[in-house]
C-alpha cells in the first residue's frame, strides 16, 4: 500500500520544527505517566502517536492542552518555548484538541456550537442569528466542510458532529492539529472524508497529530509515526519505510502475529441459537442465522448495518416486531434481558462505560452484579466472602490486572475493564455470550489477550457471537462470518472463504440490490413490504411464537441455572 | 493466559483502592462535624450534654429520621422522593382513620397505616419504573395527591387519639423500665439497623447502587431493574408510614396540614451524610448523621435563644458547606 498523497510530496520544507517535546517528565502519586516524553512534529506533516493504553497518550495530550504542568521539561511551537495554562490557552497559542468525546452541545446549531462564545451580538447582549450563520457559513466553506450552519447537532450523524469539532478547533486558526482516536466510530467511507480533510489542512505552516488504534489507517494517512511504550519515547519510523508488524513490535516490544486464522473452527457442532426472521420496527429485516457450541460467530458489517441491534433484540433489550429465537430446539421469547440472561444469553456492550460497568463500584461488585442473586445470597442476603472468591478466582484466571478486587473499576485500564465485563458472564455461567466490539479502545497487547481468551472460551463449549468493525480481527477470530447491509444479512462465508474484499462487497452491497435492476424498469421493489404491509406481516410472524411460548418456558426452566 | 499480561502496562500502585475506605472516612467527617457542633453547643450552654437533653434532641430526631431512612435508598439509586412529607401526613390520617375512626385496635391500625404509606411507594415506583416518568415530577404529583387527600380524609380537622394510649405509649412511652427512654428513639434505632443491614447485605442494597451507578449496564446484565424500583420506592413508603405514625403518636393527633417541607429537610440529612443525589453512593450510618446535625442544629440554636428564622438560614448554610467539602474531598482524591 505505498500511496503518494500530497502530504507526502517530497519538494515540502519538511524541515521546519512546528512542535518540539523534549523531556517531559509527569509524575502522578504512585505512577510515573511520562518519563522523559521526547516528540516532534514538522510544518506540514501527519504525525501518528501510537502506543498502549497507559503509554502515557492522554497525560501528554493533557501537557499540551494545558490541564497538567510537566513536572520538567519543554515543549516549543516554531522554536518558542510555550507553557500552556489551559485549553483556552493552548488553543490561543494555536494547539487544538479533538478528544474521543466530543464537546459538542446536540440541542444548539451548528452555528451556534462553532462560534460559541464569539457570536456576534448587538448592544453587547441580543444575538444576531443571520450574522452568526454567514460567519459560520463562510468559516465551514473556508474548511471544506459540508455542513449546514442551521442545523442540529444532535441530528447529525457522528463523522458530522466530529466535523463540527474539527471546524471549531480549526476556527481558532490552530497551528496543530491534535486528534485522539478520530475514527473510532467512523465507517470506512467517512474515514476517507476525515483523512481528506487533514490534508485539506496540512499546509507547511501547520501539522496534525493523529493518535489511533487502527494501525490500516496509519499507512493511509500519516507520514510518520511516533511509538511510546510506558510513558517513554520509543521511536520515530518513516510510515512508508515502515510495516505494521515492526510498528506493534515497537508498541508492545515483543511481535505479534497479525495473520493468525481462526482455531478450532467447529462445523459439527449442534446448534445452540437459532434466529429466524427477526426484525425491528426501525431498522432489521429478516434477519435469520444459527449458532453452533463451541463456534465464535462474527459478525461484520459497517456502522449502521444492524450488528448491535441484532444482539440488542435477540436479549431482549429493544423490542422486535417479528421473528423466533430459538434455544438448544426449544423456541424461546425474550422481551427483557434479565429473561436473556435466565436463559444463558449474555450481552457485552460495544460501549463498556455506559451499558457495561458500573464504573464507581468495585471490581468484585461489577463481577458479581448478573449472578448476585442466584449465586451469592441465601434468602436475600448477600454472601460478600463468596463473592470476594470468585471475584478473585476469576481475576487470576483471565489475567485482570487490579490491585485487588475491591479496587474501583474506573481505575482500570480498558482492556482490563472489558475483562471484567466478560468475567462477570462468566460468573452468571452463560453459554452463549455476544461480544459487541469487544477489543474497542483497547490497545494491541489487550486485544491479543481478549482473543486468546474468546478462542478459550470457545474451546470450553461457549458459543460465542463476535460483532467487530475491525475486519482483520473477525477473519482472524471467527470460524463462520455473518455480512450485514442496512438492517438485513447479505451473506454468510466460512472461515476458509472470508477474505476482507469479499466481506466488504458483502457490507456493501444494498440489500434490495437484486431490486436495483426493476427499479430501473420503474416497477415496485418485490422484496420490500410497503409501509402498510408491515403491521400484518409482523403479527403473522409474531402468532407462531407466541402459541409456543408456554412449553419454551417450561423446557428452559430446567436448562437455566 | 497471564502470560502477557505484563503488556496492560497498568501500574498497580496507580489505582487507590479501597473504595470502602473512602466512604468510611466520608462518614467519619460527618461523625467529627456532629461532634464538633455538639461541642460548641456545649461550651455555649452545658445544659446541651445532660441527658434530659440529648434524649430530646433523639425523640426529634424520629420523625426526621425515619424519613430519610427510607428516603436514602431512593436516592442512592439516582431518584428523589418529594412525596414523603406530605405522603407522612396522610399515613397519620390513615393511621387516625383506622385506629379512631373505624375503632380497630391499633397494632393492626399501625401496621395498616405502615402498608398504606408501601401503597403511596408502590404507586411512585409504578409511575417511575414502568410509565417512565421522572422521579422528580411523579413524585411531586403524589405530594400533592397526598396533601389533598389528607384533608379530605379528615374533613380537614385533627383526628385525637385520646382514647387509645398505648398508641400514645409508641412514641412517648418507654420500655426501658427506670429510664425515661421514649420508644420512638428506640424504633428509630431499630429502623436504622434494619435499613443499613438492607443497603449493606441484602440483594436489594447491592441493586439500589448498581441502579444508581449505572442503571443501563444493571438492566443488560439481566437485572429487572424496573422491577426493583418499584420495591425500592415501596420501601420508602413504608418508612414513610412508620413516619406518620410516630408522628401522631407523639402529637397524640393526625394533624392532615402538617407534612409539608418534611421532605426537604429528610433529603436535607440525607445529603449531608454523604449520599450523592446522583445515584450509586451512600450509607445509612451518613444519613442517621445528618439527621442527627440537623437536629442537633434545631435543639442547640433553640437553647441559645436564636429565633428559628436564623435557624432555617444556618441550616440552609450547613447543607451547602457540607455539600461543598464533600464534593472538594473528592475532587482532592481524584
Amino acid at each position: 500500500m505505498t500511496v503518494v498523497h500530497g502530504t507526502r510530496s517530497p519538494e515540502r520544507a519538511i524541515d521546519r520544527l512546528l512542535l518540539e517535546v523534549e523531556g517531559v517528565v509527569k509524575g502522578f502519586p504512585g505512577v510515573q505517566a511520562l518519563d522523559g516524553m521526547h516528540l516532534t512534529l514538522r510544518g506540514g506533516e501527519v504525525l501518528a502517536l501510537v502506543g498502549e493504553n497507559g503509554a502515557g497518550k492522554s497525560t501528554l495530550m493533557k501537557l499540551l492542552s494545558g490541564i497538567y504542568a510537566p513536572d520538567s521539561g519543554t515543549f516549543r511551537l516554531d522554536g518558542r518555548e510555550i507553557r500552556p495554562a489551559g485549553p483556552k490557552h493552548a488553543e490561543d497559542l494555536g494547539i487544538s484538541i479533538i478528544h474521543q468525546e466530543f464537546n459538542l452541545m446536540p440541542d444548539l446549531t451548528v452555528a451556534q456550537n462553532l462560534l460559541i462564545g464569539r457570536e456576534p451580538r448587538s448592544v453587547g447582549f441580543f444575538t444576531r442569528d443571520r450574522l452568526l450563520n454567514e460567519r459560520a457559513g463562510a468559516l465551514l466553506d473556508r474548511l471544506g466542510l459540508p455542513l449546514d450552519p442551521r442545523a442540529r447537532v444532535g441530528a447529525l450523524t457522528v463523522a458530522k458532529q466530529q466535523m463540527v469539532e474539527i471546524g471549531k478547533a480549526l476556527s481558532h486558526d490552530a497551528k496543530v492539529l491534535i486528534m485522539d482516536e478520530p475514527t473510532a466510530a467512523l465507517n470506512d467511507a467517512e474515514v476517507e472524508v476525515l483523512h481528506g480533510l487533514i490534508r485539506h489542512f496540512v499546509t507547511p505552516e501547520t501539522g496534525v497529530i493523529y493518535i489511533s488504534h487502527r494501525m490500516d489507517e496509519l499507512k493511509e494517512i500519516s507520514d510518520r509515526i511516533t511509538v511510546i511504550r510506558d510513558g517513554r519515547y520509543i521511536g520515530t519510523v518513516d510510515t512508508p519505510d515502515t510495516n505494521l508488524r515492526e510498528v506493534i513490535s515497537m508498541m508492545v516490544g515483543r511481535a505479534i502475529r497479525t495473520d493468525a486464522r481462526p482455531e478450532n473452527v467447529r462445523e459439527d457442532r449442534p446448534p445452540v441459537l437459532r434466529v429466524d426472521g427477526l426484525a425491528t420496527k426501525a431498522l432489521l429485516k429478516d434477519v435469520t442465522f444459527e449458532l453452533r457450541e463451541g463456534e465464535i460467530l462474527g459478525f461484520a458489517g459497517l456502522m449502521g448495518a444492524g450488528r448491535t441491534e441484532v444482539a440488542r433484540a435477540v436479549v431482549g433489550a429493544d423490542p422486535i416486531s417479528a421473528g423466533t429465537i430459538t434455544l438448544r430446539g426449544a423456541p424461546v421469547r425474550i422481551r427483557h434481558p434479565a429473561r436473556a440472561a435466565e436463559l444463558g444469553i449474555g450481552y457485552l456492550s460495544e460501549d463498556r462505560k455506559q451499558f457495561g460497568l458500573m464504573l464507581g463500584q468495585s471490581v468484585a461488585t461489577n463481577i458479581a452484579l448478573s449472578s448476585l442473586a442466584q449465586r451469592f445470597a441465601t434468602r436475600g442476603f448477600v454472601r460478600d466472602r463468596d463473592i470476594r472468591s470468585v471475584a478473585d478466582a476469576l481475576i487470576s484466571s483471565l489475567g485482570i490486572k487490579t490491585p485487588s478486587s475491591r479496587a474501583e473499576v474506573s481505575n482500570l485500564s480498558g482492556g482490563n475493564q472489558q475483562k471484567v465485563v466478560i468475567a462477570k458472564w462468566l460468573a452468571k455461567d452463560c453459554d452463549v455470550l455476544i461480544f459487541d466490539e469487544p477489543t474497542r479502545g483497547i490497545d494491541v497487547g489487550a486485544k491479543d489477550e481478549i482473543y486468546r481468551l474468546l478462542n478459550d472460551l470457545a474451546a470450553q463449549g461457549k458459543s460465542i457471537v463476535m460483532i467487530s468493525s475491525e475486519l482483520p480481527e473477525l477473519l482472524r477470530m471467527a470460524h463462520r462470518v455473518v455480512v450485514m447491509s442496512e438492517g438485513r444479512v447479505t451473506g454468510e462465508l466460512l472461515a476458509d472463504e472470508a477474505t476482507q474484499e469479499r466481506v466488504m462487497h458483502l457490507a456493501t452491497l444494498r440489500p434490495d440490490e437484486s431490486a436495483a435492476d426493476a427499479a430501473e424498469l420503474h416497477l415496485p421493489p418485490p422484496d420490500v413490504p410497503a409501509a402498510s404491509d408491515v403491521g400484518p406481516h409482523a403479527d403473522h410472524h409474531a402468532a407462531p411464537q407466541s402459541e409456543a411460548r408456554p412449553g419454551a418456558d417450561a423446557d428452559q426452566a430446567g436448562q437455566s441455572s | 493466559m497471564t502470560t502477557t499480561s505484563e503488556h496492560t502496562a497498568t501500574p498497580t500502585s496507580r489505582m487507590p483502592t479501597a473504595r470502602t475506605l473512602r466512604d468510611r472516612l466520608q462518614q467519619l467527617l460527618a461523625f467529627a462535624s456532629l461532634i464538633v457542633i455538639a461541642l460548641f453547643f456545649t461550651a455555649a450552654d452545658p445544659i446541651f450534654m445532660t441527658f434530659g437533653n440529648i434524649t430530646n434532641v433523639l425523640f426529634s430526631t424520629v420523625v426526621i429520621g425515619l424519613l430519610a431512612l427510607g428516603t436514602t435508598f431512593v436516592i442512592i439509586t439516582g431518584g428523589i422522593d418529594l412525596s414523603i412529607g406530605t405522603g407522612m401526613a396522610l399515613c397519620a390520617v390513615m393511621s387516625g382513620t383506622f385506629v379512631v375512626t373505624w375503632g380497630l385496635p391499633w397494632p393492626v391500625g399501625v401496621l395498616l397505616a405502615i402498608l398504606f404509606g408501601g401503597l403511596i411507594g408502590l404507586v411512585n415506583g409504578f409511575n417511575v419504573a414502568r410509565l417512565g416518568l421522572p422521579p422528580f415530577i411523579s413524585t411531586l404529583a403524589m405530594m400533592l395527591v397526598a396533601q389533598g387527600l389528607a384533608l379530605v380524609v379528615s374533613h380537614s380537622a385533627p383526628i385525637y387519639f385520646n382514647d387509645s394510649p398505648g398508641y400514645l405509649q409508641l412514641s412517648t412511652g418507654s420500655l426501658i423500665p427506670g429510664l425515661q427512654f421514649p420508644n420512638a428513639v428506640l424504633v428509630l434505632a431499630v429502623a436504622t439497623i434494619v435499613a443499613g443491614v438492607l443497603v449493606r447485605r441484602t440483594v436489594l442494597g447491592r441493586y439500589t447502587f448498581a441502579i444508581g451507578s449505572n442503571e443501563e449496564a444493571t438492566a443488560l446484565s439481566g437485572i429487572d431493574v424496573s422491577r426493583w424500583k418499584i420495591v425500592i420506592y415501596t420501601l420508602a413508603g413504608l418508612f414513610t408510614g412508620l413516619a406518620g405514625v410516630m408522628i401522631s403518636a407523639r402529637l397524640g393527633s393526625a394533624q392532615p396540614a402538617t407534612g409539608a417541607g418534611y421532605e426537604l429537610q429528610a433529603i436535607a440529612a440525607v445529603v449531608i451524610g454523604g449520599t450523592s443525589l446522583s445515584g450509586g453512593k451512600g450509607s445509612i450510618v451518613g444519613t442517621i448523621i445528618g439527621a442527627l446535625i440537623i437536629s442537633v442544629l434545631n435543639n442547640g440554636l433553640q437553647l441559645m435563644s436564636i429565633p428559628q428564622e436564623w435557624q432555617n438560614v444556618i441550616l440552609g448554610v450547613v447543607i451547602l458547606v457540607a455539600v461543598y467539602a464533600d464534593q472538594a474531598r473528592k475532587k482532592a482524591a481524584a
